[in-house]
């Protein structure tokens, strides 16, 4: 039971995004992805969520290869990406973008049950029910993706920069709830982050990623020790 | 007092078949992003089959039906074996805007054509189900028939059923998300390329209704419906493409205007007024007139 990924190529136009990353998430663990801007991040989870081809390598979830398949069906088999940025459709209400990931699963009540798990986890996600996902702030809009995530009950979730642009206090909150839920609901993380101390200080294990390739795997105490990655991601 | 009234009449019934045509485009704009000009074959085709099965069973309702049934499965047929080799072929690049709405031209032209082969190009009529002489008013016979009020009727009814099944259905829902934002709904465990064929043939069946409401008042020949592909598209560019509530609020300000230029000005402006208020809504609100920035509405 685990997420393993061996010699994955990806490339993006052109370039090689993704060159020979080779690494393993065991179940219940969460593993942040630290790099600079470009470093490939992004390609990698889109690649493990089927949103992009992968060219060559080995992905694996428990065993199954996921390279190949349909971003939808590897989302209703329990892998859900939940991507960067604006991850909530703004036409629709709070209400139906969390509905959207229950539409498709045979137990409604189960989907009801984890919604309301979800509405308990982000309280505010509750009081905004009938509101459009446009009119939400950009804090609301992270939990709301995150929320709509979960209600899928996932298995591996692909969290990419639930930091990005939101404020520092509203970052300590998203990143807290995370910790929280992983090990509530033993579930598997890959967090791909800039914001490699606030990443690192929540995860398990860390992958550090330049220019496409890998350069550190190691805990992620260990890593938040290692001079050199101080220097190059944790600006101290 | 009269002419006001059949005024409005007429804009209201020709207003409801733009409405059918113009949601019919804008179903497929939503799922697909382009602009289908060959929903005026796909539906004067599906009309062609609808008038075939109402001359045999001798039943103007069962050939409706025969004409929507026909219209979602060409529509679903065109979209998974015609425009999704397409999409899947081209993936970027300024191309991927034009060529698939030049499929949908050349697609237009090989429907008429085979229309021409086992019809042929002459006019066929098909008869009303009800009667199309209009109605007295006040001892006056006004344009307005108990056909035209059924034709008021139909399309008020299938744009309130399109409106439940778009808002009230997980269905809908799922056509919603898909629409707004396909990877999205993608990651979300939703089958987006069903839900894009699904689109297609709503469409189709949109488009067969509407042939089947407005042949009777006038004729059936290959190109019968381009007119109604031209207001449904004004109709649908004015209520910004992306609403459904916005189609029909496009059609019947198009009809009204039509209606009205007509009448009380010089019947020479039928074709011009749409083209007209094409124009003018685009030079002052170009997103089309239901649109703002922040909120769509389905």
């Amino acid at each position: 039971m685990s997420l393993v990924v061996e010699n994955l190529i990806i490339d993006h136009g052109a370039i090689r995004a993704i060159n020979a990353v080779s690494f393993s998430v065991p179940t219940g663990k969460l593993t942040a992805v630290i790099g600079a801007n470009g470093a490939g991040k992004t390609t990698l989870l889109r690649g493990l969520s089927g949103l992009k081809e992968i060219k060559s390598g080995k992905a694996t979830w428990n065993g199954d290869s996921i390279v190949g398949k349909k971003a939808e069906n590897l989302a209703r088999a329990g892998i859900m990406h939940v991507s960067d940025g604006k991850s909530v459709i703004a036409e629709l209400t709070v209400k139906e973008n969390l509905a959207l990931t229950g539409l498709w699963r045979k137990d409604k009540k189960d989907v009801a049950a984890a919604t309301e798990e979800v509405v308990s986890l982000f309280p505010i996600l509750g009081e905004r029910m009938s509101q459009s996902g446009g009119s939400l702030s950009g804090g609301e809009r992270q939990m709301l993706a995150i929320g709509r995530a979960l209600v899928a009950r996932p298995k591996l979730l692909l969290l990419d920069e639930p930091s990005l642009g939101l404020a520092p206090l509203i970052i300590d909150q998203i990143f807290n709830t995370i910790k929280k839920f992983v090990t509530t609901m033993n579930l598997t993380v890959v967090l791909v982050e800039q914001n490699a101390m606030g990443a690192l200080a929540i995860a398990d294990e860390g992958v550090v990623l330049n220019l496409g390739r890998v350069v550190a795997v190691d805990s992620a105490e260990n890593l938040l020790k290692d001079p050199a990655v101080r220097a190059a991601y944790l600006g101290y | 007092m009269i002419k006001l009234i059949t005024t409005i009449l007429t804009a209201l019934t020709t207003g409801a078949i733009y409405a059918l045509m113009s949601t019919a485009l804008v179903l497929v704009w939503r799922s697909t992003r382009i602009i289908n000009f060959a929903q005026a074959g796909q539906a004067v085709l599906s009309t062609y089959v609808g008038y075939e099965i109402t001359v045999r069973s001798g039943s103007f309702w069962v050939g409706v039906l025969a004409a929507m049934i026909f219209g979602a499965l060409l529509g679903a047929v065109i979209d998974r074996f015609f425009m999704r080799p397409i999409f899947k072929r081209i993936k970027s690049g300024p191309i991927l805007m034009i060529a698939p709405v030049v499929a949908t031209l050349g697609l237009l032209g090989i429907i008429q054509s085979i229309i021409g082969f086992k019809w042929g190009l002459t006019y066929q009529s098909l008869a009303a189900p009800v009667s199309t002489d209009g109605y007295n008013l006040f001892n006056r016979v006004i344009a307005f028939s108990p056909f035209n009020l059924l034709v008021v009727v139909f399309a008020t009814v299938s744009m309130l059923l399109l409106t439940l099944l778009f808002q009230k259905t997980n269905i809908g829902l799922a056509l919603r998300a898909s629409a707004h934002s396909p990877e999205i709904a993608r990651l979300s465990g939703i089958k987006v390329d069903l839900t894009r064929t699904l689109g297609w043939a709503l469409a189709g069946a949109a488009g067969g209704l509407a042939g089947m409401l407005y042949i009777p008042s006038s004729y059936l020949y290959p190109n019968a419906m381009d007119v109604l592909l031209v207001f449904g598209f004004v109709a649908a560019v004015i209520g910004g493409l992306e609403s459904l509530f916005g189609a029909v609020a496009g059609a019947m300000i198009l009809g009204f205007a039509i209606s009205f230029s007509t009448s009380y000005i010089s019947e020479k402006l039928f074709f011009p007024m749409a083209f007209i208020l094409l124009i003018v809504v685009l030079l002052i609100k170009p997103a089309g007139i239901f649109s703002s920035k922040k909120s769509r509405r389905d």
